[in-house]
């Protein structure tokens, strides 16, 4: 793999960029692999990438039914946090965010993470509890996250309406520094490329429809689109179809498959500085290095894979991000999309084994699982490796449904994504 | 927005009257106390999530108050029927439950032909 | 005010166009003032004056004019403003009317247009490649957040946001039809005409201030015998005549979102020298709409060839427009570039309006022998087989290079502006927003609707019909009437090419640009192929092809042919990039419309709440309502003020304002059962008249709600509910009550509105009431904790309940919320002259917390189940069913060592915690600390002369008398566990 560096850049300027090579290769499929992962998003694509560099296990496909990161990598707006309530909850973002800080480097690959802050917006006195309990969670756990009164607010973040007379006034926020935002396609790309590199398998428009099982009910292969294909493992990381992969083993997930819609503004000056969310109004809004205000809306109410949602989910996200920011009413949407999440009832992910052999689940992200994407690979890297959870995803598992030691983030505290 | 038929107000309401209730048909056992933990789990937690023709109900939350069912397509979100509360399920004509999902746009595009 | 043809441009051409100097406006553009013609666009209004530089690029900031003369243009973005509040950036010239006053600045440029210092940037161009800052900026770390983002930051952006609120109002309007027609050219007003000819709610919409789609710019148009613009506005004006049509000008069909529903745009007043305050700036319609009928036409495209973008280089509809419907000319020399026939017609508008046509270069060997024909009877030298291989000219084309194709012999010909057209592009926007499939069709070259997905079809050009009359058959077809029109064009729309034009092939390194926003060349596509992007929809995300505010219009089929040249793919192969809402981008207020301030999400108050605020209450937000927090007395701040009601409902008593509680009424000869059901205690046991503390658990064993239920009869519950929970609390037993237990004979009915409730409470809580109680004896043997009675209070039907939340003698008295005002005020006078107070919410607060009472929310958080919260004995133990019985008895929630509600109090007894504070067992551990639970409520209590707390603590009950500590930030406070009663622990005032 060609280095990617200020003076490779000049070099080829020099040449008309004639001199690239293809960022990952894209080889016809080997018959069986070790481990096939299905799904070739951030998480699957991350989970091919450290199986090779932490576990040593090369010989690995990611298969990929349409484009990679075109899911809900290449969806979603991009914000990144750890400052969650749960310990599982804390020890997987934590993993993640700290993955996040050193990712360009490790994948040679700007990911352009930046930490300009996640500010969460408190407007009465439910809010304050809850965001206090995580602060003060957060603070003894090791992770930043630390409340700001309106007036440091407004400073962090000077668009910020914070007059009492507002419909629901702001009477403090939860900030944490360390979070931000990320170039979503990069973390796919990045990936990809530096799983290639390391003789990871990368195959596009190559469709999973069915799981093969041996005699003793373990994994055997898939059938895709391009004929079957062997392996000793699978790991299913398929973000929005995850139900409909894994039953394709026999087995049955809690999930829910909303739509989840998000738009960006016409391009702007910076206006912007860092990540604002409000959950009792329901909106969270950041600005792109591109200068476009990126906006994500609720989810629709129903079930669908239908990847677009109603107009009255955008009006009424706007409705919101004008509350808090009267002098956006000028600016202009430019464009919006939808998305599909996995919404487990608990509203945590899921990461585990299976009632089936080799059989290696990572779903259930909801609307965290741009957030998490390093860590979750990783953990879910190991997971395939060892066939068994990391300490640190040990709480993810399928069994917590029987037994009802949910991670109930949604419960708890009421802030989303 | 979609558009709902209620089948009791008998008319085509906008999606903003109306609360999706999740997946019909799932009865409460008669023997709740009884059941096992994983008997209880896949009542309370496990759903079908399909991809294709799915049955779900839905409440006219700000009409009648009724709830009542519906046969959709979650790739299309087209209604293919909605019938009252208390039927059991329905056929819906030229379309099976196991039938083969149509691509989502997200296969499509980028895909065009 | 008249002015001469004269000072409103000089390059307006007299007889041309159909504007009239009757009317005109001033405006300024970067500080210099112009005048321009009513119906001016910014874009025509300034070429009349001779001005086509207007902005500069994204990236390279490099000089840009006007390159079309509608809504796809990608580079003549304005700010625009009215005045400082008004205020609007990235405004497309081509589209804004002029009003009188305007001031237009360019954007993205410093310090002036001309004089840009971003141009820099083109000349390190090279470094510039697609995708180049995803292969650098990595070193050091800290450097990306401190240097490199915030460079790239200020570079990227187009225009300023506005900084000030918008005052200007929006609108909002639903509609429903039989018919939505997008776009009123030809094809869209005959299907109009047909549609209404069959008695159809027809609404008919279009994006420009006039009827008449490609008639503004094609003059050969005839129909029905009439100049074809003259039929659209006259057939405008006899569908508006029409009382089942509706026809909206200036307004764009910017989404077709599921189940026949759009979204319309409509700008109201932008237009306006001086709109009223009455009139909405834009207004938003969402339509449903029965049938759809897409009339969009098509779009043009500009050739791909070495330096396209400079000003004065324009497509050719846009150079007719400007002529035959603004009157005026784009230059005064012009060349022409085409692959099409198109642009020939623009040539022979602008000879005969005498305008020197400097060449007609055409890529083809074969135009058409019409065009061909014509030129040579205008005198216009035509050089086919040629292309023009580059341009020179630094802030407006000076000259063309034009070659033989596959010739190197060159030579340079002069113009000020260069006509191009590359062919036309159906406008499949809406169509592939409802979900329909395209297909490619390989003669013509352009994806055409295939598969529909909704009840809609497609008419005209943007179907890929190019003749008129087809277009009109297809029109009157779609329309499902009986009209009849005849048209004639020699307009031809077919034929043209994609991808890059000679002399911009894969060998070369020109700057050839195709999305001239996003500053995409045709180089940038073949370096993403190259880079292993052989997704489409990668091409563009690498590149940003497609991805400005113009979204492509013009960019995406060359970027599609490009990258299928490379990839050495048939173009449907490579695929199409999805068209995503909204067509044109679409301001949020209008968006928002009248959802803001008040209307945002309006506020609930209850009967007594001006009252309250005469008394000076301060309100909190609960939900969407807004509750009584306290009552502060002059000089007061909210803890005086709190600790003076505190202690005045112990001493005396309070009226406190508990309409906000959710109430539903379940009657019937079931009622009991279902109640039975519904909560974890038992009801059938209730005696009519008394009431119940209940709790509800959802199937999974956690709690859900509670509130007291009081059995009025046998067969009628009066249920309360917490103030938040009561919408969904009615959900829940609507949905057991109609799904699950249908055949019980029960109904549910809110009543949280109806009934305004008064607390009082205190030891002189029944002195307070008496006088004004009627048919009950309220006498504590009578009438004893936990009662109630249907009665009459000052002579208003009432329901009077004895309980409690404070732990004091109280009552809660239920009134018509009509009357509740007048009753408060009775109430509340009495109470006042006995020494009594009104409290809010907080003092409530801390009065239930001196108890132990918890609120649901704050004291649970939905992981918490009866016995956590210290309530197992609401449980009933005898009940076979209920719901949660099952989930209760999980493995995790039988589970040793459960957080357990308890209550704490602090070592020192001043000490308030935090509410939401961790506890430890182990101050001294190192983080990550291990964290047995947190603090759910604390408070000062004036009452108990310390402070006071609750907390779900691990194995709380078991730790009672423990030590336990809670860290914050600058300190460790210890606390002690305790139970959860702090004030009259054995109750016995609750029974005074």
């Amino acid at each position: 793999m060609r280095k990617y560096s200020v003076f490779a850049v000049a070099r080829e300027a020099l040449r008309g960029h004639k001199g690239w090579e293809a960022q990952w290769s894209s080889p016809e499929p080997r018959s069986s692999y070790d481990v096939v992962i299905v799904g070739g998003g951030g998480h699957g694509l991350g989970a091919a990438y450290y199986l090779a560099k932490e576990h040593g296990i090369t010989n690995v496909a990611v298969l990929e039914k349409g484009w990679l990161g075109g899911g809900n990598t290449g969806r979603n707006t991009t914000i990144i946090r750890s400052n969650y309530l749960y310990e599982e909850s804390m020890d997987i973002y934590e993993h993640s965010l700290k993955l996040w800080e050193g990712l360009s480097q490790d994948l040679n690959y700007n990911v352009m993470y930046s930490p300009r802050g996640v500010m969460m917006l408190s407007h009465n006195t439910h809010d304050m509890q809850s965001f206090k309990r995580h602060i003060n969670a957060n603070t003894l756990y090791g992770i930043d996250n630390e409340w700001l009164t309106p007036e440091q607010a407004k400073a962090y973040c000077p668009p910020l309406d914070i007059s009492k007379t507002a419909r629901y006034p702001i009477n403090g926020a939860a900030l944490q520094r360390r979070g931000g935002t990320a170039r979503h396609d990069a973390v796919a790309w990045g990936y990809a490329r530096a799983a290639s590199d390391r003789g990871v398998h990368i195959i596009q428009n190559c469709e999973v429809t069915g799981i093969r099982r041996g005699p003793n009910g373990e994994v055997t292969g898939v059938d895709t689109n391009r004929g079957f294909i062997g392996a000793k493992k699978i790991g299913v990381s398929a973000a929005g179809h995850s139900s409909v992969v894994m039953e394709m083993a026999g087995v049955r997930v809690p999930l829910h498959s909303n739509p989840l819609q998000a738009l960006v503004s016409e391009p702007l000056k910076p206006i912007f500085p860092c990540v604002v969310m409000s959950n009792t109004v329901h909106a969270y809004i950041s600005q792109s290095d591109k200068g476009e205000l990126v906006i994500g809306a609720g989810t629709d109410q129903y079930n669908s894979y239908s990847q677009t949602g109603g107009l009255q989910i955008i009006t009424h996200t706007l409705d919101a991000i004008c509350e808090l920011f009267p002098m956006f009413r000028r600016v202009k949407m430019m464009r919006q999309w939808g998305g599909i999440t996995d919404n487990t009832p608990d509203r945590s992910p899921i990461q585990g084994v299976t009632p089936v052999p080799n059989l290696f689940v990572n779903c259930g992200w909801g609307t965290g699982g741009f957030k998490a994407t390093p860590g979750s690979a990783n953990l879910f890297a190991h997971l395939i490796a060892r066939g068994e959870p990391h300490r640190l995803a040990a709480g993810l598992t399928l069994d917590r449904f029987r037994t009802g030691r949910l991670i109930d983030e949604a419960a708890a505290a009421a802030v989303a994504h | 927005m979609l558009l709902i038929h209620c089948p009791y107000c008998e008319e085509d309401r906008s999606e903003l009257e109306f609360r999706w209730a999740g997946e019909a048909h799932i009865a409460r056992p008669e023997n709740m106390a009884g059941i096992t933990d994983e008997e209880f789990a896949e009542f309370f937690f496990l759903r079908n999530n399909e991809k294709g023709l799915t049955y779900e109900r839905w409440r006219h939350i700000h009409g009648c108050g009724r709830f009542f069912n519906a046969a959709r397509d979650t790739v299309t979100d087209k209604f293919l029927m909605t019938y009252k509360a208390g039927l059991p399920k329905q056929p819906v004509p030229g379309v099976s439950a196991t039938e083969k999902a149509v691509e989502t746009c997200e296969q499509t595009e980028g895909d065009a032909r | 005010m008249s002015a001469s043809v004269k000072n409103v441009g000089a390059f307006r051409i007299k007889g041309a166009g159909r504007l009239t100097p009757a009317r005109t406006a001033r405006f300024t553009f970067d500080g210099k003032s112009y005048t321009a013609m009513e119906g001016d666009t910014v874009a025509s209004a300034l070429l009349a004056h001779g001005v086509h530089l207007v902005g500069r690029s994204f990236k390279y900031h490099r000089p840009r004019g006007i390159l079309t003369a509608g809504p796809e243009e990608p580079n003549a973005l304005l700010d625009v403003s009215r005045d400082a509040a008004r205020r609007q950036p990235n405004v497309r010239a081509t589209v804004q009317e002029v009003f009188d006053g305007a001031k237009i600045s360019s954007q993205n440029r410093w310090p002036s247009l001309s004089f840009d210092v971003g141009a820099v940037n083109n000349l390190f161009s090279p470094f510039f490649a697609a995708g180049f800052y995803y292969k650098t900026f990595m070193w050091p770390r800290q450097a990306w957040t401190k240097v490199y983002e915030p460079f790239i930051r200020r570079a990227a952006g187009l225009g300023v946001a506005p900084t000030e609120e918008d005052p200007d109002r929006y609108a909002n309007r639903f509609a429903h039809c039989d018919v939505l027609i997008a776009g009123a050219g030809v094809a869209g007003l005959t299907a109009a005409l047909s549609a209404a000819s069959t008695g159809a709610e027809v609404i008919l919409v279009d994006e420009q201030p006039e009827v008449g789609g490609a008639l503004h710019f094609d003059t050969s148009t005839t129909i029905d015998g009439q100049d074809g613009y003259d039929w659209a506005q006259d057939t405008a004006a006899k569908l508006r005549a029409m009382p089942n049509v509706r026809v909206l000008t200036r307004t764009t069909a910017f989404g077709y979102y599921n189940h026949g529903f759009l979204g319309l745009a409509e700008r109201v007043s932008d237009h306006l020298d001086r709109p009223g305050r009455d009139v909405p700036r834009e207004r938003l319609w969402q339509v449903r709409a029965k049938r759809v009928i897409i009339a969009t036409g098509s779009i043009e495209r500009h050739m791909v060839f070495a330096n396209n973008d400079r000003p004065g280089i324009m497509l050719a509809s846009a150079v007719r427009t400007f002529l035959n419907h603004y009157g005026v000319a784009v230059g005064r020399n012009v060349g022409v570039y085409t692959a099409h026939d198109s642009a020939y017609e623009a040539a022979f508008d602008l000879k005969r309006a005498g305008v020197h046509i400097a060449a007609i270069v055409d890529c083809r060997d074969r135009p058409g022998e019409a065009v061909l024909a014509e030129a040579r009877a205008l005198g216009i030298d035509v050089l086919t087989g040629h292309s023009v291989t580059d341009t020179a000219g630094r802030l407006r084309i000076r000259s063309m290079t034009v070659a033989r194709n596959g010739n190197f012999d060159i030579r340079k010909i002069e113009v000020d502006s260069l006509i191009v057209s590359a062919g036309w592009t159906p406008s499949v926007h809406l169509f592939s927003q409802s979900r329909g499939k395209l297909r490619w069709d390989e003669a013509n070259r352009r994806f055409l609707p295939d598969t529909y997905a909704q009840d809609c079809v497609s008419v005209g050009g943007c179907n890929g019909t190019d003749d008129v009359a087809e277009a009109i058959d297809e029109a009157i077809a779609a329309g499902g009437g009986r009209v009849a029109v005849h048209g004639e064009s020699r307009f031809n729309w077919t034929g043209g090419m994609i991808g890059a034009a000679e002399g911009a092939g894969p060998d070369t390194t020109v700057k050839a640009f195709i999305d001239f926003q996003h500053d995409v060349t045709a180089k940038d596509i073949r370096l993403a192929v190259r880079e292993g992007m052989h997704s489409i929809e990668h091409i563009k995300r690498f590149t940003t092809n497609g991805m400005a505010s113009d979204q492509g219009k013009l960019s995406n089929m060359h970027g599609l042919a490009i990258a299928a040249e490379m990839l050495d793919r048939p173009i449907p192969q490579v695929g199409l990039t999805t068209f995503r809402a909204p067509y044109t981008p679409v301001t949020y207020g209008t968006l928002v419309a009248h959802s803001r301030g008040e209307l945002f999400d309006p506020a609930r108050k209850t009967p007594m709440h001006e009252l309250e605020a005469a008394e000076g209450a301060a309100f909190e937000d609960v939900g969407n309502w807004k509750r009584a927090w306290y009552f502060p007395r002059r000089g007061e701040d909210m803890a005086t003020a709190v600790n003076r009601e505190c202690r005045t409902v112990r001493d005396v008593a309070g009226v406190f304002d508990a309409s906000t509680l959710g109430k539903i009424e379940v009657v019937g000869p079931d009622a009991a059962q279902f109640l039975n059901l519904l909560y974890t205690n038992a009801w059938d046991t209730l005696q009519p008249g008394k009431c119940r503390y209940g709790i509800m658990t959802r199937e999974d064993g956690f709690i859900y709600d509670d509130g007291v239920v009081g059995r009025l009869a046998e067969d009628r519950f009066y249920v309360t509910t917490t103030t938040g929970g009561a919408p969904r609390v009615l959900h829940h037993m609507e949905d057991y009550l109609q799904t699950e237990f249908p055949h019980l004979r029960v109904w549910l009915t809110s009543t949280t509105e109806q009934w305004a409730v008064i607390a009082v409470q205190g030891p002189k809580a029944r002195e307070i009431i008496r006088p004004f109680v009627e048919g009950v004896d309220i006498s504590n043997e009578t009438f004893p904790h936990m009662s109630v009675a249907e009665c009459e209070v000052m002579g208003v039907p009432a329901r009077l309940f004895r309980m409690s939340f404070t732990g004091e003698l109280g009552f809660e008295v239920n009134v018509p919320a009509d009357y509740g005002p007048t009753v408060w005020k009775a109430i509340w006078e009495r109470t006042k002259g006995m020494g009594g107070c009104l409290y809010g919410t907080e003092a409530m607060h801390v009065l239930r917390a001196e108890k132990g009472y918890i609120i649901v929310g704050q004291d649970t958080d939905g992981t918490v189940t009866p016995d956590d919260a210290g309530l197992g004995w609401a449980v009933s133990k005898k009940k076979t069913d209920f719901v949660g019985i099952r989930g209760l008895k999980r493995p995790d929630l039988m589970r040793e060592g459960r957080k357990q509600l308890v209550g704490l109090v602090t070592n020192r007894p001043s000490d308030v915690l935090e509410e939401g504070a961790q506890i430890v067992a182990d101050p001294n551990q190192p983080k990550p600390m291990t964290m047995l639970g947190h603090v759910t409520s604390a408070y000062w209590s004036e009452n108990c002369g310390r402070s006071i707390a609750m907390a779900l603590v691990a194995g709380g009950r078991a730790r009672i008398g423990q030590t336990l500590y809670v860290p914050m930030k600058d300190r460790t406070i210890a606390v002690e566990v305790t139970d959860t009663v702090f004030f009259d622990k054995d109750g016995g005032r609750i029974h005074g």
